[in-house]
């Protein structure tokens, strides 16, 4: 287990002050002015050593996208926007960094910024946080009371930040559909390029992060970069908010080592799986729009995106869903499937139509009401829609109906197979309909 | 994605109370002069939280401020599911129902649901109360949960049973005081019982706001 001082949010469970005095107590703000006095590159390399990957799902390396925006501000002004839409289902760490530990985020917008040469900042957090954005809110007001953010601050960098929110939009989360609510439209993802490191926000050099990335920065540039880059494996390093839900004995929110063992995570911090590891069905290891991975690959897996990557899953939002022996995978599965379609921008057909029509036919074979041949032509539809989206929307509906295929096709022929016994004269039907062909 | 349609039965006409009025205000000075488009959000949510619902006349009103079409209103206000375009309950119950929440028994809390209020959408028969299934919240490590959505507040009550959402109903409809979060007595996310984390003591005594050299800023020899 990661130990006490190698952890980065230390009121992750708000037993403490969320306040700015109690979070200086806690190490934040701390040597910020010394970080800004050795330079934008200066930072950008300490997180580039560091081997930040991006904390909101795809895993980018987080010092390679600040290096991209233009090293000179011209005539249009640098933004940096924080993704606080926290949407994907499984996902709750970011909500616990904004309402127990705000201040580190706000540190690290302030560090961030001045890497990328931004004098403002968007949190574009999510609707429904709206306790949420009160407590950052605060924050926010208690760092400009101290000088620490603002015109004329103590850090020597001008620099504001503003909380602004969405309302109720899951395609927000895309990088570019965020942008675009941000200036007061529809959620809809714009094509890349350009990419908003080049025209984002309101056409300007922006730069999109997750929280997480961001609220980390500070205490990597405190410890260092080769603190960060010793704890977990090559390419997949440093500390990681896990979300543990579903059938465990006490799912909760943890941070730990990246590259810890999936089952010593489960059981070490969340009581290990209800009823016991050899009651365990499936995980979906990083937010609902990965593939789950079944039991008997969950034994040995390691937390990371490398790891999982192999598996054809992915570390994602490191959101865990675990799911017992309990579980009707066709309906869970079925539910995202339901969650993508009514989340989906209506943008694109393949997405605005397919998500649709793949949560129908799981909804059918969750009932067991459809024929054995439709598994295959779910699964070519699923590869007709993957890739073929503006955004990864798409995708992230195809996955979890592939990584169901792939893993539990047994199921579903089962129940395909359990209706028709059912139903006889289904089957005479059928076999009526043979007779005919032939 | 929803279609969604205002409602037909629309007010007259829409002003700002002098709260929501400063509110708008402080909201539009956070984004540059001539992009004052981008408070549309929060002017739309701030006219539901005056008015219960998002009205045809706010959607008019806020186009007219912000120099934007009105279709361009309705467009946003359409799209983004927290804007009731219709009368919702006083208390409106948000039970969230995606997969982490639904294999912990979110199902059952709509069932609860049924039976104390009515079905799906409908106002309560008091007319205190209106009910639905939302997608995930945002609160999986706490499944299952309901926000519930007044005037005034929008607070999540988390970890709960069909028991306990049945009292939380209850005390809500008797106008008792309710406490947000996890219902069942557990401190918000972290692991039911024992903390086994963040419990050295040395995080919180102030010894990591003393003094620190930063590592890695010696000057490079051959810079």
């Amino acid at each position: 287990m990661l130990e006490d001082k190698d952890r980065i949010f230390l009121n992750l469970y708000g037993r403490h002050d969320p306040g700015l005095e109690a979070a200086k107590l806690r190490g934040a703000w701390n040597a910020t002015k010394e970080m800004i006095d050795m330079g934008p590159e200066w930072i950008v390399d300490q997180i580039k050593a560091s081997g930040l990957r991006g904390r909101g799902g795809a895993g980018f390396p987080t010092g390679l996208k600040w290096s991209f925006m233009p090293k000179e501000v011209r005539e249009r002004p640098h933004y940096l926007v924080v993704n606080a839409d926290e949407s994907e289902p499984g996902t709750c760490k970011d909500r616990e960094m904004m309402r127990h530990d705000p201040h580190l985020l706000i540190e690290g917008c302030l560090v961030a910024s001045f890497a990328m040469r931004a004098r403002a900042c968007y949190i574009y957090i999510r609707g429904e946080y709206v306790d949420e954005r009160l407590a950052l809110e605060k924050a926010i007001k208690e760092a400009y009371e101290a000088k620490l953010i603002g015109k004329n601050n103590v850090h020597g960098w001008d620099f504001d930040v503003y909380v602004h929110h969405g309302a109720g939009a899951y395609i927000c989360g895309e990088e570019t559909a965020l942008l675009e609510s941000l200036e007061g439209k529809k959620g809809q993802p714009r094509l890349k390029p350009p990419f908003p490191a080049n025209a984002g926000l309101y056409g300007c050099p922006t730069t999109v992060n997750n929280v997480e990335s961001i609220a980390v920065a500070p205490t990597i540039l405190r410890r260092g970069a080769g603190w960060f880059a010793g704890i977990g494996r090559a390419n997949n390093t440093g500390t990681k908010v896990f979300c543990i839900s579903g059938h465990v004995n006490k799912p909760c929110n943890v941070e730990d080592a990246m590259s810890i063992p999936l089952k010593k995570l489960l059981e070490e911090h969340a009581g290990g799986v209800r009823g016991g590891w050899q009651n365990l069905k499936a995980v979906i290891p990083g937010g609902s729009s990965v593939p789950c991975i079944p039991a008997d690959a969950c034994g040995d897996v390691l937390m990371d995106f490398d790891a999982l990557k192999e598996l054809k899953s992915g570390l994602g939002t490191a959101a865990v869903i675990v799911m017992d022996k309990s579980t009707d995978m066709v309906k869970a599965i079925a539910r995202i499937a339901y969650f993508y379609k009514h989340e989906s921008c209506g943008q694109c057909t393949p997405c605005r139509e397919g998500t649709g029509w793949m949560w129908r036919v799981l909804e059918r074979m969750a009932a067991g009401e459809a024929e054995p041949e439709e598994i295959d032509t779910l699964l070519e539809v699923t590869y007709q829609v993957e890739g073929h989206t503006i955004c990864a929307l798409g995708d992230a509906a195809a996955w979890p109906i592939q990584g169901l295929i792939r893993h539990f096709r047994h199921e579903i022929e089962e129940r395909i197979n359990d209706y028709r016994n059912r139903k006889p004269h289904v089957v005479a039907k059928a076999l009526r309909a043979k007779a005919a062909a032939e | 994605m929803t279609a969604r349609r205002i409602a037909k039965d629309q007010p007259e006409t829409f002003a700002w109370t002098k709260e929501s009025r400063a509110e708008v205000n402080w909201w539009l000075k956070k984004y540059p002069g001539d992009r004052r488009r981008s408070a549309v959000i929060p002017m739309l949510w701030i006219a539901q939280k005056q008015e219960g619902w998002v009205t045809e006349p706010a959607m008019r009103a806020i186009g007219a401020e912000l120099d934007m079409a009105h279709i361009r209103v309705m467009e946003v206000a359409s799209f983004y599911t927290m804007f009731n375009l219709a009368p919702a309950g006083e208390h409106l119950i948000q039970v969230c129902g995606t997969t982490p929440c639904m294999i912990r028994g979110s199902q059952e809390l709509n069932a609860v649901c049924e039976r104390k209020i009515g079905p799906k959408g409908e106002l309560s028969a008091d007319g205190k109360f209106s009910w639905m299934e939302v997608e995930c919240l945002g609160a999986c490590a706490n499944a299952p949960m309901v926000q519930v959505s007044t005037r005034t507040s929008d607070h999540y009550f988390e970890d709960l049973t069909p028991e306990s959402l049945e009292k939380l109903l209850d005390d809500l409809a008797a106008g008792r005081e309710v406490t947000p979060g996890p219902q069942n007595g557990r401190q918000t996310s972290a692991p039911a019982g024992e903390p086994k984390t963040l419990t050295d003591k040395k995080l919180y005594d102030g010894s990591l706001a003393k003094p620190v050299t930063l590592p890695n800023t010696a000057p490079k020899e051959n810079a």
